[in-house]
């Protein structure tokens, strides 16, 4: 059921490139999700911040866990996603679409090249 | 052997159900890291641990008048405080990691969060951190995360140990700590608002302040959130009764001691750190905090909650590395404030300020006895100076039974003459009439 | 039940401060009041009196029952210990007395009482002085971490990282970060610390290694001298964690394991209330060469036989707390050690071991023990069976509950699946101990008969489960 399309890093995060922009936006695998149980808070990096490609840029926390999200890319946060916050069951119903979490303006696209694409993140999975 | 149940019988048979014997239970000690002896006194019985004690706690000298504050004061505690912390069902038990037998604790915490708000207006509390001064830096670090910068504005009319501590705990970090110089015993807001900029954290000052002057800090929080930078507050809970609160003039987080409430001066401890915050920053703020829920048949209920961001889940990324809380202290300053309830407490507070007034009039009325700050207005406690060497003067005032203030040139340079005066609800006129006598004889 | 402010009745008063004897009333500034009284409850003392002994009703302290929650160590409070800490040479000390002139001949008996008790920890613990300011345990170790950078400082070494086994309390990488430290994890090998995978993690950079033993699993490392020889190698520290004091106490001392800095919970090991979660003690003793660092103040006995604070210390650490530490609970210990003196104190550890490693034999056919060999204190089974039938540890603990038990530390430490930690201390008698086994072996029965039967305990208590997650996500934590 994962979207092969997308790139994705050992703590769960995918990647989507948007076209010619150079935005990348990120989100959390459904994998992840389902392993943090219930989310009960997202905290969203603020737009205009720096992020370094592997290093942390937002926490999500559930009732038993506070987990930090990684940077897919090195770049500089262009949009959150204000919803989610609001609407935690997003993550539920729609992991890969509606529970995007951030859009990061790429310094160098090319990096997306060095994260796992579908059928690696499956293997990982397996594992 | 005291406090050990089983008997020698009993410990063998254990042993032989289980077919070991005590060597066997330490044979996985290197036997070169055993057995050395222990040179302690042989143990004493419950009575001679008695006279022990007693004798202990009368080279102590308790019978002094006091007049002694700095931060922690000789308040009145109604019996009944004592008499319920004294149920073993309360202080006997552990944090309350199963809610279904802790409601007690847990009730009482979501009811001891409360009333902070309630005294300081603010919207969260937690559930109590060690004392004023630890909570006081843990509001520093709080707000560090939550600015995400590292400017920290610490004036030198909060308490003197507290900015120590503050010191001591920030060494080792990237932290730029501007400590501005109090005039005229309050904040020195010129420089406070001149050191402010874009990189400030927060602004750290205390009301009332060491000196017992009371301010209203509206303009310096307004200037702080100008900068996005936010105003902390260490707050004495007592004055709260009546002053214009840390939340009403726009603090981000109001810390403080809360031993005034119910808790005795035992010698420096244990006592209650008191913090509270607004929603906004309830998930950065560090500490256990209980929040009311349901149950599963719809019941009204209390967790311990937010957990996520504490040590035994986050570890190294903790909000703090704190675990305990003074949950007993917690709940002897629920049951104060309960006793005494909205009245009582406003008349102590108001009480407080009424003798310390008269006493600063009695006092000052004293030949060479002055008051250079010209202090308008404080609460419970204010500055004298004297004509002489204070440490002097209270050397001497001991001797006629007074513990009679707190010189002020141990943490304040070219105060050598100046003297901390605190006057609580159980001072009498005639006290405060033989402190200023013996005070006149001494100068 | 309800909240105490639901119980207020507009008008009802409580205890009331009396009628001044001063006439004159106060002036303050209108801008420097509050514009309405603090909304405190309006009740008599009776009605303040039986709310709180309707929620102490609703608790369970050690007086009630056996109360077995590892790695906590609740043993019994001696009710002496409670009476002498509110003496009223002790309960209405002020702090600030030693800092005036002569003031610190006026609390001699206070002044006593640390320095015996930081005499009594330096001989149970091989160390060569104590600081008993720390309030907590988890205070200890930043203190003791702080220790640790102001010696490296000293030295001129560059070192940026604390070395942590993956069983420790949170509160140890906890405490290291919050210092400025990088924290590196190491692995376990055969439920104590992998002496190899340390051996490859040391470097330079290492500033110390913080350990707990025995450890949280109850197991005592037998490499202990060895390990603390690698990290002396590089110039490192090694911290004692002593929440498992319990174990070893009278029988063992830290300091002759080649410890250089450790914490004691006083709370734990020597058995002043945990007060619902606090408040707790944390002294910090040191080996020699560490003496200096030591936090301000430090008490000292003078040549004429009295006591004083000396503040006076150049490459201390600084103020860690204002005053001496949480006196009153110092106070407890120090009874509760004079109580127990040395025949006393060399049973302890010999009953709490026993007692723990009977509980392990006696229900080890009944649930998995991942590590089966001898335990310290507190042994740490493993609710996987019974989770594959749905009854999970959570589900045991709830059980317990309704058998009148308060439940073991479940979930901890988190390298075991299920965890199950028990500590019984030594001051329970076998047939507390013997009723706490046939009801855990009655729930290891109940789990494969009737594994339904879990989902709704605890069935005796004021309040079902409560929902945790509601809790966290709409947050109401203040009336």
């Amino acid at each position: 059921m994962i979207p092969q399309e997308l790139r994705y890093l050992e703590s769960h995060e995918w990647a989507k490139l948007d076209g010619g922009s150079g935005i990348v936006t990120v989100g959390l695998s459904d994998y992840a999700i389902e392993q943090l149980g219930d989310i009960v808070f997202l905290e969203l990096p603020a737009v205009g911040d720096k992020v370094v490609k592997g290093s942390e840029f937002c926490t999500i926390e559930s009732v038993k866990a506070a987990s930090d999200l990684y940077a897919p890319v090195s770049g500089e946060i262009a949009e959150v996603n204000d919803e989610l916050p609001e609407n935690l069951d997003l993550f539920k119903t729609g992991a890969y679409e509606d529970a995007w979490i951030a859009r990061i303006k790429a310094d160098d696209i090319a990096e997306l090249e060095t994260l796992m694409n579908a059928e690696d993140y499956e293997n990982l999975l397996k594992e | 052997m005291p406090f050990i149940s089983n008997t020698v019988d009993q410990q063998k048979q254990m042993l032989s159900e289980i077919g070991l014997s005590m060597e066997d239970l330490f044979s996985d000690i290197p036997p070169d890291l055993m057995g050395r002896p222990l040179e302690i006194p042989a143990g004493l019985s419950e009575m001679e641990i008695h006279r022990r004690f007693s004798a202990l706690s009368k080279k102590n000298a308790t019978d002094l008048t006091c007049f002694l504050g700095g931060g922690i004061y000789d308040h009145f505690c109604p019996s009944a405080v004592g008499a319920i912390l004294s149920r073993s069902e309360f202080y006997t038990a552990y944090t309350p990691y199963q809610p279904e037998v802790s409601q007690g604790t847990l009730q009482a915490i979501y009811e001891y969060q409360s009333m902070i708000c309630r005294l300081t207006e603010m919207e969260v509390s937690n559930a109590s951190l060690y004392d004023g001064g630890t909570a006081l830096y843990e509001a520093m670090m709080m707000a560090l995360r939550i600015t995400r910068k590292n400017k920290i504005i610490l004036d030198s009319s909060v308490n003197p140990i507290y900015r120590k501590t503050i010191h001591s705990y920030t060494q080792n970090l990237k932290i730029a700590l501007d400590e501005t110089e109090c005039v005229n015993a309050l904040a020195n807001r010129s420089e406070i608002l001149n050191q402010l900029d874009k990189s400030t954290a927060a602004v750290i000052v205390q009301n009332p302040n060491f000196f017992g002057c009371i301010d209203d800090l509206t303009d310096i929080a307004d200037a702080a959130h100008a900068n996005g930078a936010l105003l902390i507050v260490s707050s004495y809970p007592m004055s709260l009764g009546i002053l214009k609160t840390p939340g009403a003039m726009g603090a981000d987080i109001v810390t403080g001691e809360g031993q005034s409430l119910g808790i005795p001066l035992s010698f420096g401890g244990p006592y209650l750190g008191f913090m509270a915050t607004r929603k906004k920053y309830v998930r950065k703020m560090p500490g256990r905090v209980v929040g009311r829920t349901t149950d599963c048949n719809g019941k009204d209920g209390f967790v311990m909650t937010l957990q996520a961001r504490e040590q035994h889940i986050r570890r190294a990324k903790a909000t703090s590395n704190i675990c305990s809380n003074e949950a007993l202290c917690a709940l002897a300053a629920s049951i104060y404030l309960s006793l005494l309830g909205k009245e009582g407490f406003k008349r102590t507070a108001q009480m407080c300020a009424q003798k310390a007034n008269y006493a600063f009039k009695r006092l000052t009325a004293i030949e060479g006895v002055t008051s250079h700050f010209r202090q308008k207005w404080f609460f419970n406690e204010f500055v004298l100076d004297l004509p002489k060497d204070a440490r002097d003067v209270v050397a001497n005032l001991i001797e006629k039974g007074f513990s009679a203030g707190f010189p002020l040139s141990r943490y304040y340079e070219g105060m050598e003459n100046s003297i901390l005066i605190a006057v609580t609800e159980k001072r009498t006129k005639q006290e405060i009439g033989m402190l200023a006598e013996c005070l006149e004889a001494a100068l | 039940m309800k909240l105490i402010f639901e119980k207020s009745v507009s008008g009802r008063k409580g205890v009331m401060p009396g009628k001044s004897d001063i006439k004159e009333s106060i002036k303050l500034d209108s801008n420097l009041l509050r514009d309405n009284d603090a909304e405190l409850c309006e009740l008599s003392e009776l009605d303040v009196v039986r709310h709180f002994t309707e929620l102490s009703k609703r608790n369970f302290g050690v007086d009630d029952n056996f109360y077995p929650l590892g790695s906590c160590t609740m043993k019994y409070n001696p009710k002496v210990a409670e009476r002498v800490a509110s003496y009223d040479g002790f309960a209405n000390l002020h702090p600030l007395l030693p800092q005036l002139r002569g003031g610190g001949m006026l609390t001699q008996g206070a002044l006593e009482v640390l320095y015996e008790m930081d005499m009594l920890l330096r001989e149970i613990t091989a160390m060569a002085a104590y600081t008993l300011q720390p309030l907590a345990g988890a205070h200890g170790e930043l203190t003791g971490i702080m220790i640790m950078a102001a010696y490296h400082k000293d030295r001129g070494n560059d070192k940026t990282t604390i070395l942590i086994p993956d069983s420790a309390h949170g509160t140890n990488p906890s405490s290291a970060a919050i210092a400025g430290y990088k924290v590196e994890t190491v692995p376990s090998k055969d439920g104590v610390m992998d002496i190899d995978a340390l051996r490859s993690m040391v470097n330079d950079e290492t500033a110390g290694l913080m350990l707990t033993c025995p450890n949280t699993l109850g197991i005592f490392n037998p490499h202990i001298k060895e390990i603390c020889d690698i990290i002396h190698d590089v110039d490192g520290l090694t911290y004692y964690d002593g929440a498992n004091l319990n174990a070893i106490v009278g029988k063992a001392k830290p300091g002759d394991f080649g410890f250089d800095i450790l914490h004691l919970n006083l709370h734990k090991t020597f058995a002043t209330p945990h007060g619902g979660g606090g408040p707790g003690a944390g002294p910090v003793g040191v080996v020699k060469r560490l003496e200096q660092y030591l936090p301000i103040s430090v008490v000292v006995k003078r040549e004429d036989g009295t006591y004083a604070v000396e503040y006076d210390r150049p490459k201390s650490i600084g103020y860690i707390a204002p005053f001496y530490g949480n006196f009153g609970v110092i106070l407890r210990a120090y009874a509760y050690i004079l109580m127990l003196g040395r025949e006393g104190l060399e049973r302890v550890a010999e009953n709490a071991v026993i007692n723990a490693n009977y509980i392990k034999e006696k229900l080890k056919d009944y649930y998995d023990l991942p590590y089966p060999g001898i335990c310290k204190h507190e042994c740490v089974f493993s609710a996987s069976r019974q989770a594959k039938n749905g009854v999970h540890a959570i589900d045991i603990a709830k059980a317990l509950i309704d058998r009148g038990y308060h439940p073991p530390t479940i979930y901890f430490p988190t390298i075991v699946q299920e965890a199950i930690m028990i500590e019984p201390t030594e001051t329970e008698s076998k047939e507390t101990i013997d009723g706490f086994i046939a009801a855990m072996i009655d729930i290891a029965k109940q789990a494969e008969t009737d594994p339904e039967s879990f989902k709704d305990l605890p069935k005796t208590t004021p309040v079902g489960r409560l929902d945790e997650t509601k809790a966290a996500k709409q947050l109401d934590l203040a009336y």
